[in-house]
């Protein structure tokens, strides 16, 4: 009888215990998680995992406050690189091979440097009238230069977006410190050339985005 | 023979499809855009129809149940007192309950890893030797295999992973946290593709996996013969290409986060229609 009661005892325990489980931590069980899963390979190490400011804030599904946004942003801009000499534009063909090139930073890349990235553009975005393959992550860039006015791109009236647009391509977080985008100036994806390169492809009124 | 057989019409409409695609990319060049998006997604669709009643992942299903049912390794013994969740041998509907808890490993397992468990403890492989070795190779075959065949025997069933277990319900907590982990040089997490409705990469659908997307897609579609490459590709092959896309390092097979992914997607999708192991491009 009393061995009844002890295990009756013994299971309600057991089962309370079970059901008021407490929940462990998860942002520990999270860091725990990433250090035991991932490993080195090739130019892709595990240092990838070390957020920067930019990067642990936006890691939720929620957005950061407007004051931290506005924070990160101010320091992207603060930090921008503008290009030397104040030479904006490249050549837009070589703009068009560099947005078809979704090649880069991947474990089985031999090497990170810029010379051996795409700007993997049409990832995410149309640019053009005759590719039609194109992705919708990022918003149409068709007649980008074209839809802003840009006729001489450096006229004095189009130094605005001519900026901007640099900016946001060397570090798109300058405006919008959760976006999608790539860093790619800023992360050392690709070199000012080859943004001046796309900056032609998005800008020069030749270039088949304008057309 | 018969299998013979069924790869060679396999290969004749996988042939086909190729051709009618050929044509369908002429047909793009000359419509409006609005006309190619929609020629696009019908013609894949037309593709899969036309492969539907010869996919080829059924040649790596007879493979996987023979696997399951054939006596091998050190301790020469079969899978079938394997226990996938509903019980030893169970594995009708296991599938759709995966990943779940196991109490005799402490671990929450995705299907690869309580396979890795039960080769180990069972037929006496060394489970991390298997885990390390690569896709498509040995042992990794095999798996790949037994997932086709384990996925088919839920095929039709809705999605029911269990969060009753604290570990389960942690899991699906560090999955979410992962899942909008951004690291790399490209500032990429999961939801960078994932986390939003009617996106696409290219001309690649991506599924919102942050809810159910649907019957038959993204957490209910994998394992899956993939056309483009001629390999089935199993749910932790289907992460690690993610993951090298994400520009991250590299995941290990079976390891902890990709399994806690497994739980947000496959906790997020439930209810959606199992349609394992499916065809893709």
């Amino acid at each position: 009888m009393n061995n009844k009661i002890l295990v009756a005892a013994a299971v309600l325990v057991a089962g309370g215990c079970a059901s008021m489980a407490p929940m462990p931590d998860v942002a520990k069980l999270t860091q725990d998680a990433l250090h035991s899963s991932f490993r080195d390979k090739g130019i892709a190490k595990v240092s990838r995992l070390q957020q920067d400011e930019v990067q642990a804030a936006c890691s939720s599904d929620r957005a950061p406050s407007n004051a931290e946004l506005q924070h990160l942003q101010a320091q992207a801009l603060a930090s921008m690189h503008w290009p030397t000499g104040g030479v904006y534009l490249g050549d837009w063909k070589a703009g068009e091979k560099l947005a078809q090139n979704g090649r880069g930073m991947t474990w089985n890349d031999k090497s990170a440097e810029p010379a051996h990235n795409g700007g993997s553009c049409y990832n995410c975005h149309q640019l053009t009238k005759s590719e039609i393959s194109f992705g919708t992550i990022g918003p149409s860039l068709y007649h980008y230069g074209k839809l802003r006015g840009v006729s001489d791109p450096y006229s004095p009236q189009s130094a605005p977006i001519v900026q901007y647009t640099w900016a946001k391509l060397w570090n798109a977080k300058a405006y919008g410190a959760c976006s999608n985008m790539p860093r790619f100036g800023h992360e050392g994806i690709l070199d000012e050339h080859q943004i001046r390169d796309l900056m032609a492809l998005l800008l020069d009124p030749k270039s088949p985005v304008n057309q | 023979m018969k299998a013979q057989r069924g790869l060679g019409g396999a290969a004749l409409r996988a042939l086909a499809a190729v051709l009618a695609a050929a044509v369908c990319s002429v047909a793009w060049a000359q419509g409006t855009q609005a006309t190619q998006a929609k020629s696009t997604a019908d013609g894949i669709a037309e593709y899969r129809a036309m492969l539907a009643d010869g996919n080829p992942a059924e040649l790596f299903e007879a493979k996987g149940e023979a696997l399951w049912k054939t006596a091998r390794g050190p301790k020469h013994a079969t899978l079938q007192a394997c226990d996938l969740g509903k019980g030893p041998g169970v594995v009708k509907g296991a599938f759709v309950e995966l990943p779940r808890y196991f109490a005799d490993t402490g671990r929450v397992q995705d299907l690869e890893s309580r396979l890795l468990s039960c080769m180990q403890t069972l037929q006496g492989f060394n489970a991390a030797e298997i885990a390390a070795t690569p896709f498509g190779k040995g042992e990794q075959a095999g798996i790949d295999a037994l997932t086709a065949w384990i996925s088919s025997e839920s095929r039709g069933m809705k999605m029911n992973l269990p969060q009753s277990d604290v570990h389960e319900k942690a899991a699906y907590e560090v999955g979410k946290r992962l899942f909008f982990f951004r690291g790399g040089p490209m500032d990429f997490s999961c939801a960078t593709c994932h986390g939003a409705d009617g996106k696409r990469v290219r001309l690649q659908d991506l599924p919102n996996l942050t809810k159910n997307p649907g019957d038959g897609i993204g957490f209910a579609a994998w394992p899956a013969y993939r056309v483009s490459n001629g390999q089935l590709w199993s749910m932790q092959h289907r992460l690690n290409d993610c993951y090298r896309q994400q520009r991250f390092p590299y995941p290990g097979y079976a390891s902890d986060a990709t399994i806690a992914l497994s739980v947000y997607m496959g906790v997020n999708a439930h209810g959606a229609e199992s349609i394992a192991p499916a065809l893709k491009r």
